[in-house]
């Protein structure tokens, strides 16, 4: 599964890894935002976008096939709407919008794949992320899994069944949708009243973040103005 | 001995006007334990869910002297330790470590008590090794197991374990038993299994519509009611 794969990244070591997840999240952030800025005509600022970003992998000694492939996942959707720029006359602009896409994806898949998970909310919260998106956070990823594995025991009820398993049953679809929020809603109760009775009080506890070292600040800054640079002079 | 549990008319309906709980009374004293048998909706969850306060009927329940009202909710919980049936439902944290001091955290220790505590309930329930794994990659006998050390951390005085052998194949819960039974706290075990409840305890109460039935040994109970 991938998101096991990921898990598995971000527990390996090297020097990025090493930098402060903070370091980190500021980093993919600044970077974030020079690309969503990026106007038509960008290409050779996107073109070295994505040597740092793939040089980024390389430092991480992460299969960098494998997360140059694995970014390419939000290309179907950014294509719809690519399609309807380039429909309209702009192929340019279409062009562009799936470059940013793949391009931010990459980012964010660099981010999690070089930081565990602990690590990141803790770091999330020195940053006064919003408590309540924080929580919200933690439980989408822990209980994606489970429902993804509710979702996929039923998949496998209907087609045990002699449920279609090539033809799209709306009617079964919409049934067995019905049921998988009826499940969540049904585990969501569950979960909360185990929380309750550990003690929850609303604020789930984050790992200790270790101290933010000069070290850190100088990638910081390095990365930052990396992907500054290129916004300015090459865009 | 002092009791630890002792509930007094015990009633519950819930929204959907179902009579849950029609009038319980229980007793549990320091260290025993007792199996909760009984047909499912019989009330044996319900009443469970009411010893730590996450559900509030009429009636009244008082744990180790303390009447279970909002006020003490907070020490309440950390007295009795609920383990749930789903395993899912209680380990919610990104790894097994700091699931396990969840519950110290909550109430105020600092990081690295809480660490070296939920540490130590991780070496009682065997699951030391496992500390760095994220919950969803344990099986479902490491998954109770951990359950269990999250309880065991807040060194409660009451244990519930809900339905513990669910999702168990024989050899977890061999083991589960083994750990059960050095456990020096008073025990309630909710089960359909006999069997399990024998290796436990001599003493059973059988919900029927949501009433205690029956109470007294293991053998009398399930022979009386065919279980």
């Amino acid at each position: 599964m991938r998101h096991a794969r990921i898990e598995r990244w971000s527990l390996q070591t090297s020097s990025i890894h090493g930098y402060h997840p903070v370091a980190r999240i500021l980093a993919a952030a600044t970077l974030l935002v020079t690309i969503a800025t990026l106007g038509p005509g960008s290409s050779s600022a996107c073109a070295l976008y994505f040597v740092l970003l793939a040089g980024t992998a390389i430092a991480a000694r992460l299969p960098v096939s494998e997360v140059l492939l694995g970014a390419t996942v939000v290309l179907p959707f950014a294509a719809c709407f690519a399609a309807l720029s380039a429909l309209s006359g702009e192929p340019e602009r279409a062009a562009m919008l799936l470059a940013r896409s793949y391009l931010s994806a990459l980012t964010a898949l660099l981010l999690i794949a070089t930081t565990p998970l602990p690590a990141l909310f803790a770091a999330l919260e020195t940053l006064r992320m919003p408590r309540l998106l924080l929580l919200v956070m933690q439980f989408l990823y822990r209980y994606f899994i489970v429902l993804a594995a509710e979702a996929a025991a039923m998949r496998d009820a209907v087609r045990s069944r002699g449920g279609g398993s090539r033809s799209i049953d709306f009617r079964q679809a919409a049934g067995a949708a019905g049921v998988l929020f009826a499940r969540s809603f049904a585990r969501s109760e569950a979960i909360h009243r185990s929380m309750l009775s550990r003690g929850f009080a609303g604020h789930i506890p984050t790992s200790e973040s270790r101290l933010f070292t000069s070290h850190d600040g100088a990638f910081l800054l390095l990365a930052a103005g990396v992907a500054i640079i290129i916004r300015m002079n090459f865009a | 001995m002092n009791p630890i549990v002792s509930v007094r008319g015990l009633r519950y309906t819930w929204d959907d006007g179902t009579e849950a709980l029609r009038g319980i009374d229980f007793d549990l004293a320091e260290g025993q334990c007792i199996a909760l048998l009984g047909p499912n909706g019989s009330g044996k969850t319900t009443f469970a869910l009411h010893l730590n306060g996450i559900l509030k009927g009429s009636g009244t329940v008082v744990i180790d002297g303390l009447p279970v009202e909002e006020r003490n909710l907070r020490e309440i919980r950390q007295r009795v330790g609920l383990v749930f049936q789903d395993s899912d439902n209680q380990l919610f944290m990104p790894t097994v470590l700091e699931d396990v001091a969840f519950g110290l955290l909550t109430s105020g220790m600092d990081r690295e008590q809480a660490e070296t505590r939920a540490r130590e309930a991780l070496a009682e329930t065997g699951m030391l090794h496992k500390e760095n794994r994220a919950p969803w990659h344990l099986s479902a006998g490491e998954k109770k197991r951990t359950a269990i050390a999250g309880i065991l951390a807040m060194t409660p005085k009451l244990l519930v374990l809900d339905e513990p052998t669910t999702f168990l194949d024989p050899p977890g819960q061999r083991e589960l038993v083994q750990l059960l039974a050095r456990l020096p706290q008073a025990r309630i075990i909710i089960t359909h299994d006999v069997q399990f409840a024998r290796l436990l305890t001599q003493e059973a109460a059988f919900f029927q519509d949501g009433v205690i039935a029956a109470r007294g040994h293991v053998d009398d109970i399930a022979a009386h009611f065919g279980w």
